[in-house]
C-alpha cells in the first residue's frame, strides 16, 4: 500500500510542480548573489549566505536554510493535508476503503509517502543548491577547507558528511508538520482547511518563538529547533539541540498520529 | 447472503435508519427503494463498513459486519454515491492503482491485472476510453468506470446505489443487460435506486425504505400478483355494468373494474351476449401503486441521507 500511495503522489503533475517552486527561490538566490557579489554580513540573513560568496559548494546548506522556515513547511502541508481530505473530496476514499484497505493502514501509507516526498523535496533542493553554487558562485575548488561557524577549518569530507545529516535533519523536521496536517486532513473533508490548519498551527510556533513571555512552551513548539542544524557546522559538533529536535520531532508524530488513527478509525466516512 | 437485524443509525437525535431488518438470499436481485433522504445510502454505507452503525448487527456471507471487512470486502463490489476517480490519470491507470490497493490477501494477483483490467473495460462499454484521462469523461463515462471498478474482482455480490445516474437511454440498456448477465453467472446483486421503473424491470425482490424504516419487503412476483379484477374497456359499458350488477366494482367513462375468478370466462360470456370489447385485462397492481400505499408522501422533509 506504501508503494501504491507514492506512486500515486509523483505521478500528480502538482508533486513535480511543487518540488520546482522549492527550487526556484534558492536558484533566484543564488543567481542575484553571483550578479551583485552583496552577500549579507556574517550572523545576518539566511545561515551560511555570507559564506557561499567564497565557497559555492556551501550553498547547499543555504538552500536548505531558506526553504525551510516557510516554503518547505507549506509544500509539506499541502501535501499531508491533502492525504486523506483530499481522497474524501474526490470521491476517491470510500472506494479505497472498501477495497478493502484498513484505515489504520491507509493512513500510515499516507504518512509514508508524505515523508518519500519530504526527502526526495529536500534532496533535490540541496542538489540544485550545490549545482547553482559551484556553478555560479565562489568557484574555490572541491578539496579546498571550509571555515566552519566556530571559526576552525573543516576537511572537504568533514562538510560532505555534515551536510548529509543535516539534509536527514531537516527531512526530519518536517515530520511534525506532516503529523499535524495529517491529523487535520481526517477531521475535514477539504484539503485547504486540514493544509491552512497545518500552517496556523506553525506561525503560531514561530510567533510564540519570538515573545519572551512563552518561554517555558518554547522548548516544545514544533519550529524550536528546525534551525539547529547550523550546529552541525561547529567545531565539535553541537549535539544537544539537533538531538532534541529529533526527539520533539518523534513527539509530534506519536501523539498526532495517535489522534489521527483514533479519529479516522471511529469516523463516518460520508464523503 | 446479507442479513440486518434491528440496524440503527443515529445522526444526534435523528434516526436516518431505524431498526432495519434486511434480508437479500443468494442469487437475488434485490431493489432497494426509497425517496431521496429516507437512508437508502446511509444503509448502504453501513453494509459497507463506511459508517459505524449506532445498533444493530449486519451479517454478510454469514459473517459479521464491518469486524470481518478484511475478508469480506474482497468478495463484494460496490458503487457508492457515484463515481470517485483520480481526473489526471486515465480509467486505466486508475483501475490498475484500485487493483493495487489494500492488503495482499486482498489484492488482485499482479500477474494478470492487465488482462483482467482491460476485461472489465471492455465488460462496461469503455475499451476505447480506457486511456483517456478521466478528466475529459462524461458523467456516463465516468459510471461506467465506476461500474468497472465494482467488477474488477469477480464479486460474489454487487452492492450498487444508483447504478445509471447519468446515463443515457441506450447507456440504461447496456448496463441493464449486463446486471442481467451477471446475476444469470451466479452474482447477488444489491440495487438501491428511487427509480422504480428500474426496480421493476430488473429486481426479482423489493425493500422500501420509508424515513429510515424498512416498510415492505417482498417478492416482486407476489406484489405484482393479479388482484383479483379484471379491467374491461368497452363502448357498452353502461349495458355491461347493468348486467353484472354487484360484480362491477368501479366505473368511469366507458372503463370497468370487474370482481371475477375468470377472466376468459367473463370474455366468452359478454361476447356471447353481444357486447363489443376493446380491451381487456388482469388487473395488477404497479410497484408504483404498491409502493406510495406502503410510504408516507413528503420523505423529503423527513431525516437527513
Amino acid at each position: 500500500m506504501i508503494v501504491v500511495e507514492i506512486r500515486k503522489l509523483f505521478r500528480r503533475p502538482r508533486t513535480w510542480f511543487t518540488i520546482g517552486l522549492l527550487d526556484l527561490l534558492p536558484t533566484i538566490v543564488a543567481v542575484l548573489l553571483a550578479i551583485t557579489h552583496i552577500g549579507p554580513r556574517p550572523g545576518e540573513g539566511p545561515a551560511f549566505l555570507s559564506a557561499v560568496l567564497t565557497n559555492g559548494s556551501l550553498f547547499a546548506v543555504a538552500a536548505l536554510a531558506i526553504v525551510l522556515p516557510l516554503f518547505l513547511p507549506i509544500a509539506v502541508s499541502v501535501v499531508a493535508g491533502d492525504a486523506i481530505a483530499g481522497e474524501a473530496q474526490g470521491g476517491t476514499l470510500r472506494y479505497l476503503l472498501i477495497r478493502p484497505v484498513g484505515r489504520t493502514r491507509l493512513l500510515v501509507a499516507k504518512l509514508a509517502a508524505t515523508f518519500v516526498f519530504v526527502a526526495v523535496a529536500v534532496l533535490v533542493v540541496a542538489i540544485t543548491g550545490f549545482v547553482a553554487g559551484r556553478l555560479l558562485l565562489g568557484d574555490q575548488p572541491l578539496s579546498a577547507a571550509v571555515t566552519s561557524v566556530s571559526g576552525s577549518t573543516l576537511s572537504p569530507g568533514q562538510v560532505a558528511w555534515r551536510i548529509a545529516i543535516s539534509v536527514v535533519y531537516v527531512v526530519l523536521s518536517m515530520l511534525g508538520v506532516a503529523a499535524i496536517a495529517l491529523f487535520l486532513s481526517t477531521m475535514t473533508d477539504s484539503p485547504l482547511s486540514a493544509s491552512l490548519g497545518a500552517l496556523a498551527a506553525l506561525v503560531g510556533s514561530s510567533l510564540l518563538l519570538t515573545l519572551d513571555a512563552a518561554h517555558s512552551l518554547q522548548p516544545y513548539l514544533p519550529t524550536r529547533y528546525w534551525l539547529s542544524f547550523v550546529d552541525l557546522f561547529r567545531d565539535p559538533i553541537l549535539w544537544r539541540n539537533v538531538l532534541r529536535g529529533v526527539g520533539l520531532q518523534c513527539l509530534y508524530v506519536a501523539v498526532f498520529l495517535g489522534a489521527a488513527w483514533a479519529n479516522f478509525t471511529t469516523k463516518d466516512v460520508t464523503s | 447472503m446479507i442479513k440486518t437485524g434491528g440496524l440503527t443509525k443515529r445522526f444526534g437525535s435523528v434516526a436516518a435508519v431505524d431498526r432495519v431488518d434486511l434480508q437479500v438470499v443468494d442469487g437475488d436481485i434485490y431493489g432497494f427503494l426509497g425517496a431521496n433522504g429516507s437512508g437508502k445510502t446511509t444503509t448502504v454505507r453501513m453494509l459497507l463498513g463506511l459508517v459505524l452503525a449506532t445498533s444493530g448487527d449486519i451479517e454478510i456471507f454469514g459473517r459479521p459486519m464491518p469486524r470481518a471487512a478484511a475478508t469480506v470486502l474482497p468478495r463484494i463490489g460496490a458503487l457508492v454515491e457515484g463515481p470517485g476517480a483520480y481526473g489526471h490519470l486515465s480509467g486505466r491507470a486508475n483501475l490498475l492503482l484500485d487493483d493495487a490497493s489494500g492488503r495482499p490477501s486482498a489484492r488482485g494477483p499482479r500477474r494478470d491485472r492487465q488482462r483482467r483490467v482491460d476485461a472489465v473495460l471492455e465488460q462496461v462499454g469503455l475499451g476505447a476510453a480506457g486511456a483517456k484521462p478521466v478528466r475529459a469523461y462524461s458523467l456516463g463515462m465516468r459510471q461506467r468506470l465506476g461500474l468497472a471498478g465494482a467488477l474488477l474482482r469477480e464479486p460474489e455480490l454487487l452492492v450498487l446505489d444508483e447504478p445509471t445516474n447519468g446515463l443515457d437511454p441506450q447507456g440504461i440498456g447496456e448496463i441493464r443487460k449486463l446486471l442481467l448477465e451477471l446475476n444469470a453467472g451466479g452474482t447477488t446483486i444489491f440495487l438501491s435506486s428511487h427509480l422504480l421503473a428500474e426496480v421493476e424491470q430488473l429486481c426479482t425482490r423489493v425493500g422500501v425504505l420509508d424515513r429510515g424504516r424498512l416498510v415492505l419487503q417482498e417478492e416482486l412476483a407476489t406484489l405484482r400478483a393479479p388482484t383479483g379484477r379484471v379491467l374491461v374497456r368497452s363502448p357498452d359499458a353502461p349495458a355491461i355494468a347493468g348486467e353484472l350488477g354487484a360484480l362491477v366494482e368501479h366505473r368511469s367513462g366507458c372503463e370497468l373494474a370487474v370482481r371475477c375468478a375468470d377472466p376468459a370466462d367473463l370474455n366468452a360470456t359478454l361476447v356471447e351476449r353481444g357486447y363489443r370489447i376493446t380491451e381487456l385485462l388482469i388487473e395488477r397492481r404497479t410497484l408504483e401503486q404498491t409502493v406510495l400505499a406502503a410510504t408516507e408522501p413528503g420523505a423529503d422533509s423527513g431525516p437527513p441521507p
